[in-house]
């Protein structure tokens, strides 16, 4: 057997050919990842690690199409005093960028709980973080399964 | 005024008991195009989305948004207001170019 790199490589060639080669199909759809994530999330809480508990995310957990996704958002709150959540911000994992939104309450909001429509570019799972009042931290999230993803369509 | 900012249609009570806590349903006709979609030409399609929309109650912020390209289009949102009197409630967009859309309601107490 003739060897020749470019043709028969080595196992370990294969290897590094196949990680460059990932490295390009993601190059142009640019992803987010499970890291940049976690990195999105410590920048909104200023480096604290969030409590679980308190946030709900509300998915349809299989979706036939990422490109408009009904999702609710809401944090167990009496929305009074130290028990006031002053934001609450969602984050996906591999979507282009890690961010969805951030929504501000304000005393006026008597509860917080939002509903959007949100696009994912794949299967994944989708954080939400509350800020309270107090400085404290509270996390949820859901893993959704998408068939279609936002970018296979137009809108 | 003007581009991709299109049309808003915002749905709340007309009236509400005083204390009451209503929700306020607000979306905009906008392509949110996320600046990684090619166009046609197979170029990448520059980014303009809404990136802010605030909420605010006789001048004061009830809910605001910070969004980004994982919205859909025609930004959706649905969020809560306690109302403790009658007035004005103004509801802003804004989009990477810098265009606005501003729509205001009335809601009274019984």
């Amino acid at each position: 057997m003739i060897r020749c790199p470019s043709h028969t490589p080595t196992r370990r060639q294969v290897i590094a050919a196949g990680a460059g080669f990932a490295g390009l199909m993601l190059a142009p759809s640019a992803q987010a990842t499970p890291q940049e994530m976690e990195k999105a999330i410590l920048a909104f809480t200023g480096g604290v690690k969030p409590k679980e508990g308190r946030v709900t995310v509300d998915i349809p957990v299989l979706l036939e199409s990422g490109a408009s996704v009904p999702t609710k958002v809401s944090v167990q709150s009496a929305m009074q005093g130290d028990d006031f959540v002053t934001s609450l911000a969602v984050f996906n994992e591999k979507n282009p960028q890690p961010n969805v939104a951030v929504f501000h309450f304000s005393a006026r909001s008597g509860q917080a709980a939002v509903q959007t429509r949100i696009r994912l570019g794949d299967s994944q799972k989708i954080v939400a973080i509350a800020k309270m009042r107090d400085g404290s931290y509270y996390m949820g999230a859901i893993e959704v399964i998408v068939t279609l993803p936002a970018c296979a369509e137009d809108a | 005024m003007a581009g991709n900012m299109g049309r808003a249609l915002i749905s709340l009570p007309a009236k509400a008991k005083r204390g009451a806590v209503i929700e306020i349903r607000a979306m905009i006709a906008h392509p949110m195009e996320t600046g990684y979609r090619p166009d046609s030409q197979g170029r990448l399609a520059p980014r303009d989305i809404v990136n802010r929309f605030e909420c605010l109650f006789e001048g004061e912020q009830v809910f605001a948004a910070d969004l980004f390209p994982a919205m859909s289009a025609n930004p959706y949102l649905s969020f809560t207001m306690r109302v403790d009197a009658g007035g004005e409630l103004a509801f802003r967009w804004r989009d990477d170019s810098g265009a606005m859309a501003e729509e205001k309601r009335r809601i009274e107490v019984e």
